[in-house]
């Protein structure tokens, strides 16, 4: 069982990466953008058992920052 | 009384605060990460900057989640003192020790450089040695230093007075141009700025000389 994380910053927590990020594709003429957010995705290779509660723990505990992101866990 | 400094696999000011509560007058033991209780009758646990555990997911998550800082956090749920700076300040905010979080600097690039901070409040054991509206120069040196709270935090903070310093010129975005805040009790002092790289002539200035002097002095009267 694998598990994908995507953790994001929360709605209304500036991004100055993906601030940057607009900035340089603006640069490269690509002007059909209004706004960029960066955020990661984290893969996890699960052993047998780990179900996805424990994953949304992982995810409460180390994996995101809840005062600042947000997070959206994929079972596959 | 006597002080610990954390010390992480990339630390790398953990000898500079120990140097500056020793000068202060503290004596100064220094603690493992992996160990998992302080030293017996510790007063005050200093968390030092660097680049714990290279910085890796997010600053001070990894090291926040290591065995010493669990006794660190019951140590301030039990009334102890705890000064955390840069890295050490962001270890903090990750433990939940103290609210918010610190997000790259605005301008995304790492800044090194001396700036100007106002003292907001000499109500706590680090800044009775200073007067409030006081201005004194301590350097920084952070890429992720750009404070965050939500509105009703911040509120909170700045109803309770615990803002500690406020940049005079904000270097990173942080919100309320805030550079260092104390918990609800005042007894645990979170700062991006390094007042042990101002407190020895030798550092060319000795403006953070006054905190250290003031926390030992109090902490060894008590």
């Amino acid at each position: 069982m694998k598990a994908t994380v995507h953790v994001m910053l929360k709605n209304g927590v500036l991004d100055p990466q993906g601030e940057a990020v607009r900035h340089a594709l603006g640069a490269l003429g690509f002007d059909g953008v209004n706004g960029v957010r960066q955020g990661k995705v984290i893969e996890l290779d699960l052993a047998d058992g780990t179900n996805e509660a424990d994953v949304t723990a992982m995810c409460e505990k180390l994996l995101a920052n809840t005062v600042i992101e947000s997070y959206r866990v994929e079972m596959s | 009384m006597k002080a610990a400094v954390v010390v992480f696999p990339g630390s790398n000011c953990d000898r500079d605060l120990a140097v500056a509560f020793r000068n202060a007058g503290a004596d100064v033991e220094m603690v493992w990460h992996k160990d998992t209780e302080l030293p017996a009758g510790v007063d005050m646990v200093g968390v030092p900057g660097g680049f714990s555990f290279g910085d890796y997911l997010r600053c001070g998550a990894i090291a926040a989640n290591s065995p010493i800082c669990k006794a660190v956090k019951a140590h301030a749920e039990q009334g102890g003192y705890v000064f955390g700076v840069c890295n050490g300040f962001q270890v903090l905010t990750e433990t939940g020790i103290l609210p918010g979080a610190l997000l790259r600097n605005a301008g995304l690039k790492y800044i090194c450089k001396t700036v100007g901070l106002e003292v907001e409040t000499s109500q706590s054991a680090f800044t009775e040695g200073y007067n409030a509206g006081d201005v004194i120069d301590i350097p920084i040196a952070h890429h992720d230093g750009n404070y965050f709270a939500d509105d009703s935090t911040l509120n909170a903070l700045e109803g309770d007075d615990r803002i500690a310093f406020r940049y005079t010129d904000n270097p990173n975005g942080s919100r309320h141009d805030i550079a260092g805040i104390l918990s609800e009790n005042r007894r645990v002092l979170g700062m991006m700025p390094h007042p042990e790289r101002a407190a020895d002539s030798g550092h060319g200035g000795t403006d953070g000389q006054a905190l250290f002097r003031a926390v030992v002095g109090q902490l060894t009267s008590a």
